[in-house]
């Protein structure tokens, strides 16, 4: 049961309160290019948290099976990449596959999930908080998958209401967006001490 | 402008200035996100920031450059991540060795430079398709307009939020610091307006 109740809150809290994208500023790349549309968003999201959850397990594994402790410690960031890297490509050969519509609409923003700093980052993330459970490490994965959907989503729906409004001109396109998304990190930071920190 | 390089070939003066204003990786092309909003609730990190991408960006365009006519299309991509990873690996041992603190401050953000697309993007664009020379200077254009940003926007939030510039009080006591310019909000606004400011500054221009 305590397990339990540590795992919904690591989740909750890096879903609503720790979200990537509003309080660590990862995966913006992305965020600004692809969230124009509701439906490709929510794609580019699914795709993110499956890399996501398959690579937040897997660099978990390697670093406590096989480099914690020994001095190949300093060969992680190289290791991370990697494992990264090749969960992009079983991606991109899937969507390929099975969906070459979605395929085409990502275009280059697929292969360039392997450089979107919401993986990398979330790696590292787990590495620095010393989570040593490997259930913690899978579940913190995906809710950081589905933080980053959830963020992505809600920008797409307010974007696409965005090109009916009247924007000064200079504004048009990335800063508008950067400033909406401000203002959404003042509304996530409401959150913040919805869960006491333990 | 202390980078200039002895040969004025206009080639070589046109891609530095590139980097600085015209293709300003920050303002014009968007690319680097991440580490410009994090790292920029004051300057002092914001510049280790700058640097350490300064020195990742020119050793990895030297050895893409080098390695060019090696690379295989569909293996490029991976070869550009590895030769970051390794150079990042240095630069974040040598920040934990001698500036403890600094690093500490930066956190999980130093690591991430390996995905900083300002970095894999010059990789493709110029270093694997330019002589060593070019690819040099780009890397420095590039490295010195990113820092500069980042500084001018580090700055910013800094005297906003603290009412300091590198750490030194500038503004009166009677300053009501703004607590929302170092947190996230502040970061997101700030980088919007400034955009919004060059967008409107270069349409002039035109």
């Amino acid at each position: 049961m305590d397990t339990l109740n540590i795992l919904l809150m690591g989740f909750i809290s890096i879903v609503i309160i720790n979200n990537l994208v509003f309080t660590k500023f990862l995966g913006i790349c992305p965020y600004l290019g692809v969230s124009g549309r509701i439906d490709m968003a929510f794609g580019m999201g699914l795709a993110v948290t499956f890399v996501v959850t398959l690579s937040g397990t897997l660099t978990w594994l390697i670093d406590h099976l096989i480099l914690l402790g020994t001095p190949l410690e300093v060969t992680r960031y190289v290791c991370f990449i990697l494992v990264i890297a090749g969960a992009v490509q079983l991606v991109e050969m899937y969507l390929r596959k099975f969906f070459p519509t979605l395929y085409e609409s990502f275009g280059i923003f697929l292969p360039l999930i392997t450089t979107n700093c919401a993986i990398l980052g979330l790696c590292l993330f787990i590495n620095l908080w010393g989570i040593d459970n490997l259930l913690e490490a899978v579940v913190l994965s995906f809710g950081a998958g589905i933080g980053f959907t959830m963020a992505i989503c809600i920008m797409a729906g307010i974007r696409e209401n965005l090109n009916l409004a009247d924007v000064p001109k200079p504004l048009k396109g990335a800063p508008i967006t950067l400033i909406t998304a401000g203002l959404l990190a003042l509304a996530f930071m409401g959150f913040a001490g919805m869960i006491s920190p333990s | 402008m202390a980078n200039e390089p002895q040969s004025s070939a206009g080639l070589y003066k046109q891609t530095l200035i590139a980097g600085l204003w015209r293709e300003n990786p920050v303002l014009r092309l968007l690319l680097g996100m991440c580490p410009t909003l994090a790292v920029t609730t004051a300057v002092k990190p914001a510049l280790t920031m700058g640097l350490s991408v300064i020195f990742v960006l020119l050793c990895s365009n030297i050895v893409v450059s080098l390695m060019r006519k090696l690379l295989k299309p569909h293996l490029r991509i991976l070869m550009f991540t590895l030769t970051i990873a390794t150079f990042v690996t240095i630069a974040d041992l040598f920040l934990k060795a001698f500036a403890a603190r600094m690093s500490e401050t930066l956190g999980p953000y130093v690591p991430l430079i390996i995905v900083n697309c300002i970095i894999i993007c010059r990789a493709e664009t110029c270093a694997s398709k330019n002589t060593l020379v070019v690819s040099t200077i780009d890397a420095l254009g590039m490295g010195v307009g990113f820092t500069f940003t980042l500084c001018v926007l580090a700055g910013i939030r800094e005297i906003l939020s603290t009412g300091a510039v590198w750490e030194v009080k500038v503004l009166p006591p009677a300053f009501v610091p703004w607590a929302a310019m170092g947190m996230p909000v502040g970061a997101f606004i700030t980088l919007g307006l400034l955009l919004g400011l060059v967008n409107a500054v270069s349409k002039k221009k035109i």
